[in-house]
């Protein structure tokens, strides 16, 4: 495996060494550096917590949002991510709900049009069987995807997407479901097929498998709390944060601010999902942002 | 003409869009010879190291891209495009770089150096760029602590800090950004960056 790359002769160590021969004519417009400058040099940086709202598409169409104002085409996912970006979502998610096959090379199109457009992170799911799936995503401009019931039936396929395009654009989409009957030891199911199929495994080994096959993310859904708007699990979401060392996108059950305050603190997410409350601006992304700004989160503000 | 550097890992649309926006001519390419002589150069990617310098030596690129930094030209790499610059990867074993700013390419750590939580890896998402060098000319118009969108395990480390050009602290400080004469690169995406990240690849563009 690990083998050396034949050396530049001439190039190695040149720069900053001995060999600079630069062609002064042609960057008599670039300034030099300077030595670093006072100011700065002790504030620390902090990575923020992501907000990001998910559009679900069908045949190309968005069929939440129908509730959006000021849009000339309120189904037409490109003009909607457009909204959102403004607004200061921190990535953007599709997910693909087309049922017929024949119409699932629509959503290429959008990811192609949004991604001329919108210059943040974009992820698709929905219906990823394969590599070339895959790649035909990441060609129109996905930056991530995100694999559920694929990754289920079959677990070397995370290993062969991440080796193949790497772990950071390799989401696993995990929808859990509570096992009842189980008060002292909380236990999940993981469910794929959208939620319709029970698999018998467990979310938080499921979780660490996919880690270990090479995730570069985990889209964490609770199925108990999605649609409910009574807030994220928040001991589903801590117990998988804790479990893996990637970065866990809590999803399912927003529906006010406070919500996402406990999803970042006690639930430990590292990001966090939402779809009706932004479609139907029952909430908007800026207030949310603000909110937990005031409550001591760190929030990327778009000046 | 600015031409974006196509050798296979990852996408680069977004690179392309970012500067067709702004009217810049940009051409994706994987040609030695149009990579050679380019008025501007961009080496983008994301993925692993050692995928990446065989997928430069592959396509025969090693040497133009050396070739056209040292004319003197304006270079821009972002993510794998700043870590490939440098003379040692240590992804996956120990692997050669370009060799062109001494330093190594390391993973982030938090179980041994003491940080109170343990952080995630990869360090995803939006986080701060504090700035070292005065009049950067690509963060022209960008705000000192402006953020910008990260992803990656793994992170550079110049033997001179010289060419340091802007700090980010996730665990540890590191350098998210070199600059020296004619050489840009960012541990960042510009291209997925919003506002603040479209302005660098317009200063880029405009040098």
């Amino acid at each position: 495996m690990a083998q050396i790359i034949p050396l530049l002769g001439g190039v190695r160590g040149g720069f900053l060494g001995r060999k600079i021969s630069v062609n002064i004519s042609r960057i008599t417009d670039l300034p030099t550096p300077k030595s670093p400058p006072k100011r700065g040099l002790s504030n620390s940086t902090m990575l923020a917590k992501r907000i990001i709202p998910c559009l679900d598409v069908k045949d190309g169409r968005v069929v939440k949002g129908t509730n959006f104002l000021n849009l000339k085409d309120a189904g037409d996912p490109v003009e909607i991510a457009a909204l959102y970006d403004k607004e200061g979502a921190d990535e953007l998610t599709f997910l693909d709900i087309t049922a017929s096959h024949e119409n699932r090379d629509i959503i290429l199109d959008v990811v192609k049009k949004t991604a001329e457009q919108v210059f943040m992170p974009l992820t698709v799911g929905g219906g990823i069987r394969n590599i070339d799936d895959i790649r035909r995503l990441l060609n129109a401009g996905a930056d991530k995807v995100s694999i559920n019931t694929a990754a289920v039936k079959d677990p070397e396929f995370v290993t062969k997407a991440s080796r193949r395009f790497g772990s950071q654009c390799i989401v696993v989409a995990i929808d859990a479901k509570r096992v009842k009957g189980n008060v002292a030891n909380t236990k999940w199911e993981v469910y794929t097929h959208g939620g319709r199929t029970p698999t018998g495994l467990d979310a938080v080994t499921w979780a660490k498998e996919v880690e270990a096959k090479g995730a570069g993310e985990i889209l964490l859904t609770s199925m108990d709390c999605d649609g409910t708007k009574n807030g994220f699990d928040i001991e589903l979401n801590r117990t998988i944060s804790e479990a893996v060392t990637i970065p866990i996108i809590a999803s399912g059950g927003a529906g006010k601010l406070e919500h996402f305050f406990d999803v970042f603190t006690k639930g430990k997410a590292d990001a966090a999902l939402a779809a009706s409350i932004f479609h139907y601006r029952e909430i908007s992304i800026q207030e949310v942002k603000e909110y937990l700004i005031k409550k001591g989160i760190n929030m990327r503000i778009n000046k | 003409m600015i031409v974006i550097v196509d050798y296979g890992m990852g996408n680069l649309r977004s690179v392309e869009k970012g500067f067709e926006r702004f009217g810049f001519d940009v051409k994706v390419t994987d040609n030695p010879n149009e990579v050679k002589n380019a008025d501007k150069l961009v080496l983008p990617g994301v993925g692993a190291f050692r995928d990446a310098m065989d997928g430069l030596r592959q396509r025969e690129l090693l040497r133009p891209i050396a070739d056209y930094i040292q004319s003197g030209k304006p270079f821009l790499g972002i993510c794998l495009g700043l870590q490939l610059l440098f003379s040692k990867g240590y992804e996956d074993g120990e692997h050669e770089g370009l060799g062109i700013i001494p330093g190594k390419v390391v993973r982030f750590k938090f179980s041994e150096n003491g940080t109170k939580e343990k952080l995630k890896i990869p360090h995803m998402g939006w986080n701060q760029i504090s700035f070292r060098k005065e009049d950067n000319p690509i963060l022209k118009n960008v705000p000192c602590n402006a953020y910008m969108y990260f992803v990656h395990s793994y992170y550079v480390c110049p033997e001179d800090k010289g060419v340091v050009a802007t700090e980010t602290d996730y665990g540890v400080r590191f350098t998210s950004m070199v600059w020296h004469k004619n050489i840009f690169a960012t541990q960042f995406h510009p291209e997925k960056s919003q506002q603040y990240g479209l302005t660098i690849l317009k200063n880029f563009g405009n040098l």
